[in-house]
């Protein structure tokens, strides 16, 4: 998974006053205030922090408050997230219209219909929803399932990911890791059988309109009178 | 929910039969919001028309009629939870506006689960609307303004409790798909939080539905923040009921009293005393009146809070939260009255963990000198008064931590005190804070100490006389009436042998040294446990509450347990046990043992406490706390 990194910093911690008998927990509990919040500085998240070192000496800054300066060396685990970058996540909640899905158990993806590619179909199987591949049956994305996608957009306050399954190299990991060697003959295959299927098959899957409509002229199995 | 009936207009694609199916509607609606997804000036004007007749039928003003509206309303709703990724905050505006306008409160069940629904989806959509939704459902912990009077009723109460699951359940599932949610909704419920002054239906509502909260999953996030956002409404609520206030009815009483006859107690002339003042109380501040009324339904609720979460087993976890913001805002809390019995409750649930911790705690804080010495003198104040008043601390408990008082007191003046006489009792408070605390917890427990061998034998041990017979002479500076009681039961027991009464005479109940250890306001004449006064959330207090009353003391037949035997604790429960006792503390002398000690024990029934309390207009009995007080007169 990419976006997960450890960086050496080298950080000055200031620290009031009258944590001065217990500048460790200080410390600690100033490094502590940073997790799970996305930093500009660190263009990141920071996950897990390991302090390796400090300078014996703290100066006292010149000032109203006489903070002091702490300066030490810490290495960070980061989670920074970038467009185009390849996630994963463990899907909770998947309907017709979304999938979503938790990273690192904190961070939450949306990834919204449109951003599904058409190779996907949502089928309910005994009342549990499935995106389920037309090409390989075994390939399916169900909840719990771990799947790898691409991050579209990023909201950084609430680390809120928009996520998309277009790239084809996108799904249910379990499946990607199986069928990864032959990817390649995959995707000729994938489009070996588009070319087939014709042009038809391609509007049904990526006009929206077009698929409501031949759905509707089907028959509804309830109904009631309208007024 | 199957197939609704449609308007027309609604309906963009209708099928030659007249039927529209759900997914029909969902894909009309997706259209439509499609269509007015571009500038104003773009937009076709039948595809506005449309959208304007999506907004009437989403409105928040529009109360639903008849059944028909209420099922179209519910069809829109669904049909927009189907769509959410196609609304936008730019093109929408006016339809998101009415949608976290809304107030669930107006709408039947199943309109209520479809909004909930749409709410969630629209909380999940990433980087959108996160934060309205979040505001929307926190705004619907209390009810609309104009069900302020019907909420205490039964109906209604069955309903809130259902409205707050629902919003409990929404909250969960949005903090399921987006795990930080939690952090939006602290600062939604700091900001949205009701004062002090807000109405009391308000208050409760809005508490009893995030307490709801911090039982469920988002308590595993929240849990501290929930509780110590409660305690602070506490504490903000117990300091607009101020001291003067209680102070000045007890002081009218006591000037009545001096009307009428002379100071000398007598039951009698002590209960018209209090009739009048509750006379007077009534046409007392009815801002006080509210204020106290608010609390006593908060503490109700907070109590119960706590009895069902020790029912689920999380009361150790509950208490190190409670116990944080006590440190937090009520120990610093100027003679804070009401909002510390929470603790009391809380231990009361489970003395031995929660007890144990909270009296090591407050010894602590009095022993460590990090602290700064208000702190101190508090938390010792709180000591003294839980362990007196706390029937559930055991025996055992309460001797080590006497013990551990008593030797601190010995370091202080034989290892760092100079040997000075009294010359400045205040620079020495925290020293007289501490002799005090033992005297006064020994007044309360000292018979039961002697009861048993071990405890007996430690009590002996302790170098009591040493700490009395210091150049400090703490006998002369704490309160003499705290003192006049402990050195009588100390003799009886046989606890000091030297006759410490004589340098006291009987006539000095506030010596020149008490008074000038700090006044009214001293931190000294500060008991946090003293009994009870909101009538509702007494219940909760009184099983284990111990009443000067119901002490046993040392001078009372200490040689034949059985007479005391006899009497019926429950009795005593049920009656009016009394704040009047702890005054008669104040006023005896030591006369005749025998004769006060039946005073003391009085379990009679007085008629006129009682009225005061079951006629419950006035929510705090006329009554001071039942406190020592160093003199009946006003200073």
């Amino acid at each position: 998974m990419e976006g997960l990194m450890v960086s050496d910093a080298n950080l000055t911690v200031y620290i009031h006053p009258s944590m001065g008998n217990r500048i460790r927990g200080a410390i600690l509990s100033q490094l502590s205030s940073l997790l799970f919040k996305y930093d500009e500085i660190f263009e990141g998240v920071l996950l897990a922090y390991q302090v390796d070192g400090r300078s014996r000496s703290a100066r006292i800054l010149p000032g109203l408050v006489p903070y002091f300066g702490v300066k030490l060396r810490a290495s960070l685990l980061l989670f920074s997230p970038k467009p185009n970058m390849f996630i994963e996540g463990k899907v909770v909640k998947l309907g017709r219209e979304s999938i979503h899905a938790t990273v690192l158990g904190f961070s939450s993806v949306a990834i919204m219909l449109e951003d599904i590619r058409a190779e996907f179909k949502y089928k309910t199987r005994d009342g549990v929803g499935t995106f389920t591949s037309r090409y390989n049956k075994h390939h399916l994305i169900k909840v719990g399932s771990i799947i790898r996608f691409i991050v579209k957009s990023l909201d950084e306050e609430m680390l809120h990911i928009s996520g998309s399954l277009v790239p084809p190299n996108t799904g249910c990991i379990y499946w990607l890791s199986k069928h990864e060697v032959d990817d390649a003959s995959q995707k000729e295959r994938g489009t070996k059988r588009n070319r087939a299927d014709g042009v038809e098959e391609n509007a049904l899957e990526q006009d929206p309109s077009f698929f409501r409509s031949s759905k509707r002229s089907r028959p509804h199995e309830s109904k009631t009178r309208k007024e | 929910m199957g197939i609704e009936p449609v308007r027309s207009d609604m309906a963009m694609h209708e099928v030659e039969d007249g039927y529209l199916s759900d997914s029909a509607v969902y894909s009309s609606i997706a259209e439509i919001l499609g269509r007015v997804s571009k500038p104003p000036n773009m937009v076709a004007d039948r595809d506005k028309d449309l959208y304007e007749q999506l907004l009437v039928i989403v409105s928040p003003l529009t109360r639903k009629k008849d059944l028909d509206e209420e099922i179209l309303f519910v069809t829109a709703l669904k049909a927009l939870s189907g769509v959410v990724y196609k609304i936008s905050n730019i093109y929408h505006a006016s339809l998101l506006r009415n949608i976290f306008s809304m107030c669930i409160w107006d709408y039947g069940l199943d309109a209520r689960i479809a909004l909930l629904e749409l709410i969630a989806n629209l909380a999940v959509v990433p980087d959108k609307f996160l934060e309205d939704s979040l505001e929307m459902l926190v705004r619907n912990f209390q009810p609309p303004e104009r069900m302020h009077e019907y909420i205490c009723q039964s109906k209604w109460r069955e309903e809130k409790k259902r409205i707050d699951g629902q919003l409990h359940e929404t909250l969960c599932s949005i903090t399921h798909l987006v795990p930080l949610a939690p952090v939006k909704l602290m600062g939604i419920l700091r900001r949205r939080m009701p004062t002090f002054r807000t109405s009391k239906a308000l208050l409760v509502s809005f508490v009893e539905c995030m307490l709801g909260l911090e039982s469920n999953e988002i308590g595993q996030y929240l849990q501290s923040t929930l509780l110590s956002m409660v305690v602070e409404l506490l504490v903000d609520l117990d300091v607009n009921i101020t001291w003067e206030d209680i102070l000045k009815e007890d002081h009218n009483r006591s000037v009545f009293d001096m009307e009428v006859e002379d100071l000398e107690d007598n039951a009698e002339i002590n209960s018209v005393g209090s009739q009048t003042v509750y006379r007077k109380g009534e046409g007392f501040g009815d801002l006080k009146h509210r204020m106290t009324n608010k609390l006593d339904s908060v503490m109700v609720i907070v109590c119960e809070h706590i009895k069902s979460s020790a029912c689920d087993g999380r009361l150790v976890k509950i208490f190190e939260t409670l116990i944080e913001s006590f440190r937090r805002t009520v120990l610093n809390a100027h003679k804070s009255k009401f909002s510390q019995f929470i603790i009391f409750y809380a231990c009361s649930l489970d003395p031995e963990i929660c007890g144990l911790k909270f009296a090591i705690l407050l010894t602590d804080i009095f022993v460590s000198k990090a602290e700064d010495p208000i702190s101190r003198m508090s938390a010792i104040a709180y000591v003294a008064s839980f362990l007196s008043r706390a029937r559930f601390i055991s025996s055992a408990v309460v001797s080590s931590i006497v013990k551990r008082l008593v030797e601190w007191c010995y370091d202080f003046c034989y290892l760092q005190a100079s040997t000075e006489r009294i010359k400045n009792p205040r620079g020495h408070r925290l020293f007289y804070a501490g002799c005090q605390a033992v005297m006064y917890i020994l007044c309360f427990r000292m018979r039961l100490l002697m009861d048993i061998p071990e405890l007996k034998e430690i009590l002996f041990n302790l170098p009591l006389e040493a700490i009395f017979c210091h150049p400090l002479d703490p006998l002369r500076v704490c309160l003499p009436t705290i003192v006049q009681e402990f050195l009588r039961q100390a003799m009886a027991a046989h606890l000091l042998k030297k006759p410490f009464l004589s340098c006291h005479p009987n006539d000095l109940l506030e010596s020149e040294f008490s008074k000038a250890f700090g006044g009214v306001e001293r931190l000294d004449m500060f008991f946090p446990f003293d009994p009870y006064l909101l009538k509702h959330s007494d219940r909760f207090m009184r099983p284990n509450f111990e009443f000067w009353s119901m002490v046993k003391k040392t001078y009372s037949n200490f040689n034949s347990d059985d007479d005391l035997d006899d009497l019926d604790p429950d009795s005593a429960d049920e009656g009016s046990h009394d704040g009047l006792d702890d005054e008669e503390l104040a006023d005896e002398d030591g006369e005749d043992d025998l004769g006060c000690s039946m005073n003391n024990m009085s379990i009679t029934p007085r008629p006129v406490f009682e009225m005061a309390t079951a006629s419950g207009s006035i929510p705090i009995p006329s009554r001071m706390p039942a406190r020592i007080r160093p003199s009946v007169s006003p200073i």
